[in-house]
């Protein structure tokens, strides 16, 4: 992000920004950047507190009224929702218990199906009230990304997936689908965390989805060579939550 | 989990070890009242029109956002899963304050929003980003932009 900064001022063009590594900004001294104390994601802080996201946009585009550079300040407070311990995701709906050590021999894809069946009142709550979604990425609708995730960790059609041409791509935007799918279905719901810890709990720890995104993982790392090898190394599974399935 | 020592120790150290540009100077131009403000913001989001062309590994080139674009025409193809969406997924304005930056406006905080933001996809390396800037800059000095917001993810 600092880079673009020098890009944008060497133009004539003031540039302003938020930091969320302060050690890199300092390495690339953009002309002015405010680090903010949140986490990478949210580096407004926290979703629907309009007052405390004014407060970080003024402090950053105040920067622009210094007169040497290259600036840099830190913001001063926590994001509000980061002072608390995560909270147990209570989903109204019943998922079967997942068992990583058994899933594989059991019954585990219409299991996932059934997941995404009920939680799909949710998500058209969901739509209803934010008035938007973010799926969508894949063109997919989330029974075609299941179908198409399913079929690749059913290793006698993996191969007419792989072949079907740009499967990072495709197989990427399915989970990422499927992923905002499960978080923005079980965060409609009355009571629920929204902090996202809470919900990562929740969707890596517990669902039968966040299973099969580490399956194909698997398949992808066993086979280093191949054109999908990089999935597995990097684009699905956060570094955070490795340590689920180790 | 919001500074880096909060991070696990393996996330730090991949954030640690990143590779940053190096540049010998900064550029500083001079001071902008925000008053006299007129604003696009820049995001790293990946972030584009539903229908628009998603953003793929290694991509550097950007897509255009309308000033007035709902938060419901707006979707995120951005490579990495090593950063929340669910703030994201919950408001656009976590990411990408578009709202926000009209309030401002509204209130007269800042001169004004620019007709067209952009967003890249961060996961590419700058360096591959500077041809588009130059590009990108020249249409918003047209709009008369004097201010960029950058927001990485």
């Amino acid at each position: 992000m600092g880079g673009l900064g020098h890009y944008f001022e060497s133009e004539g063009i003031a540039s302003t920004q938020i930091s969320l590594v302060r050690v890199h900004t300092e390495n690339i001294k953009p002309p002015r950047a405010l680090w903010v104390p949140f986490e990478l994601g949210r580096p407004f802080g926290v979703p629907h507190d309009p007052e405390f996201q004014l407060s970080v946009l003024r402090k950053v585009l105040g920067l622009t009224e210094h007169k040497k550079g290259p600036v840099l300040e830190d913001f001063p407070e926590d994001a509000p929702d980061s002072k608390g311990s995560p909270a147990p995701v209570v989903c109204p709906v019943s998922f079967q218990k997942r068992d990583d050590a058994k899933e594989q021999t059991s019954n585990w894809s219409e299991d996932f199906k059934t997941e995404i069946r009920v939680l799909s009142n949710w998500y058209e709550v969901s739509k209803e009230i934010r008035n938007r979604t973010t799926t969508g990425v894949s063109e997919l609708d989330v029974e075609e990304s299941a179908d198409l995730l399913i079929r690749f960790v059913e290793e006698e059609t993996r191969g007419t997936v792989i072949d079907e041409g740009k499967v990072v791509d495709r197989i990427r935007r399915a989970c990422e689908d499927l992923k905002a799918y499960y978080y923005e279905s079980v965060s409609a719901q009355p009571g629920q965390p929204t902090d996202s810890q809470s919900l990562s709990n929740w969707f890596w720890g517990e669902t039968r989805a966040a299973w099969v995104i580490n399956r194909i993982r698997e398949i992808c790392l066993e086979e280093p060579e191949s054109k999908h090898a990089i999935l597995g190394k990097l684009l699905l599974v956060p570094r955070t939550e490795l340590h689920r399935f180790q | 989990m919001a500074r880096l020592e909060n991070y696990p120790e393996a996330v730090r150290n991949h954030l640690l070890k990143l590779p940053c540009p190096t540049f010998d100077s900064t550029p500083f131009n001079r001071p902008i009242p925000m008053k006299e403000q007129r604003v696009a913001l820049v995001s790293t989001a990946g972030l584009h029109l539903r229908g628009d062309r998603p953003f793929g590994l290694g991509d550097a080139d950007h897509r255009l956002i309308p000033r007035d674009t709902p938060a419901n025409r707006l979707v995120m193809s951005h490579i990495s899963t090593n950063f929340d969406r669910t703030g994201y997924l919950q408001d656009l304005n976590v990411v990408f304050p578009l709202e926000r930056l009209n309030d401002l406006a509204r209130n007269g905080e800042i001169g004004s929003v620019a007709e067209y933001h952009t967003s890249f996809m961060g996961a590419t390396e700058p360096e591959k980003m500077e041809s588009t800037v130059v590009e990108l800059a020249s249409v918003m000095k047209k709009d008369g932009v004097n201010t960029v917001l950058l927001v990485p993810v």
